[in-house]
C-alpha cells in the first residue's frame, strides 16, 4: 500500500497560503476528531491510551513518548494547569514546525485542545519562533476563527470543557527551544533552562504542572484519535510510529519538506528531494538537526529514517532535519560554523558550556584559517569532555556532538588542515559548491 | 515615548496572561516599543517595565537577552542574512558577501544614508528556502539570488520614495 501523508494531507505548497484558513480546514475534515471526542463521550483516559497506543514519539528531538509524558501531568490538582506548544524551531536544518503553521495552523490548535482535553488544562500557549512573525500573525488570526467557532474558549461545542489558547512569540535566542527555558521566556524571563527535577509536569509555567510538546506531534493528535493508535503505529515501525516530516535543505536539488513514514530508507528520501546537486556525490549527512553527530555518506546510505536506526549508526533522529553535504563541502569550514552558532547561542549560565563553546569555537577557526596545532584535535575532544554532561541543560551536549563526530569522521581533513595549512577540498570546488542555489523551475 | 496605541496593542498582550503575570506579555511589549521607536533606548525600556510593575533591570535583561531586540539606533531597514550551514551550503554567505558589496558595508553596519543595516542571522528556520533574510525582524524573505536581493533593495528605496512625497 503506497503511504498516504496524514500531516500534510491536502497540502499544496502553491496555494497553501490561501487555504490555512478554518473553512479549508473543516473541508479536509478537521476538527473531527474533537467533535468525535464529545459525540462519542470518550473519557481523557482513553485519548492518553490511545496516543501511548500510536507510539508517537516527540517530534522536537527528543522522541520522548507523547502519551506516557501526557500521563505524568497529575490528574486530581487543584490549581491551574498549564499546555504549551514549542514552535520555537531555531535548530540549524529544521524548518517543518514553519510549515504545518504556515499552510494549517488549526491542525495545531485541534491537536492541543485534544491533549488539553486529555491533560485537564484550561490554559495553553503556543511559543512561536520571532523570526517567523508572519505565522504568528497568522496562528493569532486562527486561533480567533477557532474562538469563534467554538473549538476553543468556554464550554467548547457545547460540552463542560473549557481551553483557552494565545500565541507567544520568542525574539531571537535559540535557547527558547529547551522547554524549560521556553517556560522562563513565557514568564518574561531571559530564557535560561531550569534544572531538572523538577520536571514541567509537577512544576512548570508559573510553577504549575505544564505539558510542553512539539508542533509536529500536537498537529499528528487529530488523526491518531480519527483512525486510532493502531493505525498510526502500523504507518510507521514498532516503537517509532507514524509518519514524520523531514526537512532536507543542504546540496540537494530540492529541499524542503517531506512528509515521510517513520522507517524509509535514507537513499529513498535523497531521492525523493532530487537526489545531489550538480551530479556530485554525497559526502556526510547530519541527520536530525545541527546538534545530532554528523554520519558520513557509506554509513548513513545504510541508515533507515526512524530512531532506532539513526541511533544504531551512532547519531540521533532529532528534529528530522537531514542536512545533506557533497563533495565540494570542507568538514572543518562546515564544524567552524556551526560551532559558531553553539558560541553565540549558549544562554551563559553554565561555565562549561558558557567558556567550552568559545574554546570549541576558536580552535576550530584556527584550524580553518591555517593556524591549527598538532594537539588540536586533543584539545577539542579534552573541552568536549569537559562540557558533555555537566551543564543544566543539552545545549552543551548539543555543541560538542558535532565537534566530537565530525573529527571522528573526518579526521584525515582536519589533520591535512593542521599540517598543510589549507583545505583537503580545493577553494574552487568548495566556491562551486556553495554558491547561490537557483532552483530548477519545476 | 509610547503612542496610546503601543500601548493599547500591550494591553492586548497583557491579556493573555493570568491577572498576575503582566511579565509575561514584556516580550510583545518591548517588539510594540521597538516597532514604534526604532530601536529600544534605555528610557523606552523603564517605560515597557513601568507599565508592567516589573523592575527597569528585569526587563533591560529581556531586552539584551534576545537578539531581535536593537538597544541601539540603526538603520531604517534591518537585513538580517542567515549564514549557518544549512544556508551556506545553498549561497547564504554569497548573498551576504553580494549585500555587503552593493551596500557598500559591513556587517553590523548602516549605510551613511541610513537606510541599510545589515546583520548575520542565525537560524532563521527556513533553511529550505535558502539564502534567506529578514527584514526589520517581520518579513522573511526566500530564495534571495542576486536578482532577488536587487529587486529588494529598488523595492525598499521606491517605499521609501513614496512615504517621503
Amino acid at each position: 500500500m503506497s503511504f498516504q501523508p496524514i500531516l500534510t494531507a491536502g497540502l499544496d505548497p502553491a496555494t497553501g497560503d490561501a487555504t490555512w484558513h478554518l473553512d479549508d480546514y473543516v473541508k479536509r475534515g478537521g476538527y473531527a476528531a474533537l467533535k468525535k471526542i464529545f459525540a462519542e463521550n470518550i473519557t481523557p483516559e482513553a485519548v492518553i491510551a490511545e496516543v501511548k497506543k500510536s507510539s508517537l514519539r516527540g517530534r522536537g528531538g527528543a522522541g520522548f513518548p507523547s502519551g506516557l509524558k501526557w500521563s505524568f501531568m497529575p490528574k486530581a490538582y487543584a490549581g491551574a494547569k498549564y499546555l504549551c506548544c514549542n514552535s520555537d524551531e531555531g535548530e540549524p536544518g529544521t524548518f517543518k514546525d514553519r510549515d504545518l503553521l504556515r499552510y494549517n495552523p488549526h491542525q495545531v490548535i485541534e491537536g492541543m485542545a485534544i491533549a488539553a482535553y486529555a491533560m485537564g488544562t484550561e490554559r495553553g500557549y503556543n511559543y512561536i519562533h520571532g523570526e517567523v512573525w508572519e505565522l504568528y500573525d497568522r496562528f493569532e488570526q486562527a486561533l480567533a476563527e477557532a474562538r469563534a467557532a467554538g473549538y476553543i474558549g468556554q464550554n467548547i461545542l457545547g460540552s463542560n470543557f473549557s481551553f483557552e489558547l494565545f500565541a507567544h512569540h520568542g525574539y531571537g535566542a535559540y535557547i527558547c527551544g529547551e522547554e524549560t527555558a521556553l517556560l522562563d521566556s513565557i514568564e518574561g524571563k531571559k530564557g535560561q533552562p531550569r534544572y531538572k527535577p523538577p520536571f514541567p509536569a509537577s512544576f512548570g509555567l508559573y510553577g504549575k504542572p505544564t505539558t510542553i510538546n512539539n508542533t509536529e506531534t500536537f498537529a499528528a493528535v487529530p488523526w491518531i484519535i480519527n483512525n486510532g493508535g493502531d493505525k498510526y503505529l502500523e504507518l510507521g515501525k514498532p516503537n517509532n510510529g507514524g509518519s514524520k516530516l523531514f526537512s532536507v535543505s543542504g546540496h540537494v536539488v530540492r529541499p524542503g519538506n517531506y512528509e515521510v513514514p517513520m522507517g524509509l530508507p535514507f537513499a529513498e528520501l535523497l531521492k525523493m528531494a532530487g537526489g545531489i546537486r550538480g551530479g556530485r556525490r554525497l559526502k556526510a549527512c547530519i541527520p536530525g538537526g545541527s546538534s545530532a553527530p554528523v554520519l558520513p555518506a557509506e554509513i548513513v546510505m545504510e541508515c533507515t529514517m526512524d530512531y532506532d536506526s539513526i541511533a544504531k549508526a551512532g547519531s540521533m533522529l532529532g528534529s528530522g532535519a537531514v542536512i545533506v553535504m557533497d563533495e565540494s563541502t570542507c568538514m572543518v569550514r562546515a564544524l567552524e560554523r556551526l560551532s559558531y552558532f553553539y558560541f553565540e547561542e549558549s544562554c551563559g549560565q553554565c561555565t562549561p558550556c558558557r567558556e567550552g563553546t568559545g574554546w570549541l569555537y576558536r580552535v576550530v577557526h584556527r584550524i580553518e584559517h591555517g593556524q591549527g596545532r598538532p594537539d588540536d584535535l586533543d584539545l577539542l575532544n579534552s573541552v568536549t569532555d569537559n562540557i558533555m554532561g555537566r551543564t543544566i541543560c543539552a545545549l552543551g551536549d548539543a555543541a560538542s556532538l558535532p565537534v566530537r563526530s565530525f573529527i571522528k569522521h573526518f579526521a584525515a581533513e582536519f589533520e591535512y588542515h593542521i599540517e598543510h595549512k589549507k583545505c583537503l577540498v580545493p577553494p574552487e570546488v568548495q566556491k562551486e559548491g556553495s554558491k547561490i542555489y537557483v532552483r530548477p523551475s519545476c | 515615548m509610547l503612542s496610546d496605541d503601543a500601548f493599547k496593542k500591550i494591553d492586548r498582550e497583557i491579556a493573555k496572561y493570568p491577572a498576575d503575570q503582566k511579565q509575561s506579555a514584556v516580550m510583545a511589549a518591548l517588539a510594540i516599543a521597538q516597532d514604534e521607536n526604532g530601536y529600544l533606548a534605555q528610557e523606552t525600556i523603564a517605560a515597557v517595565a513601568d507599565y508592567l510593575g516589573m523592575a527597569p533591570m528585569a526587563a533591560f535583561e529581556v531586552a539584551s537577552f534576545y537578539n531581535m531586540y536593537d538597544l541601539a539606533p540603526l538603520g531604517r531597514y534591518k537585513l538580517t542574512v542567515c549564514t549557518n550551514l544549512p544556508c551556506a551550503l545553498s549561497g547564504g554567505v554569497d548573498a551576504a558577501e553580494y549585500l555587503k558589496q552593493k551596500l557598500g558595508i559591513a556587517f553590523n553596519e548602516t549605510t551613511p544614508d541610513g537606510l541599510f543595516t545589515l546583520k548575520q542571522g542565525e537560524c532563521l528556520g527556513a533553511c529550505g528556502d535558502a539564502p534567506v533574510l529578514l527584514m526589520n525582524n517581520k518579513r522573511m524573505c526566500s530564495f534571495m539570488t542576486t536578482e532577488a536581493i536587487d529587486q529588494l533593495l529598488t523595492e525598499l528605496r521606491a517605499d521609501l520614495r513614496g512615504q517621503a512625497t
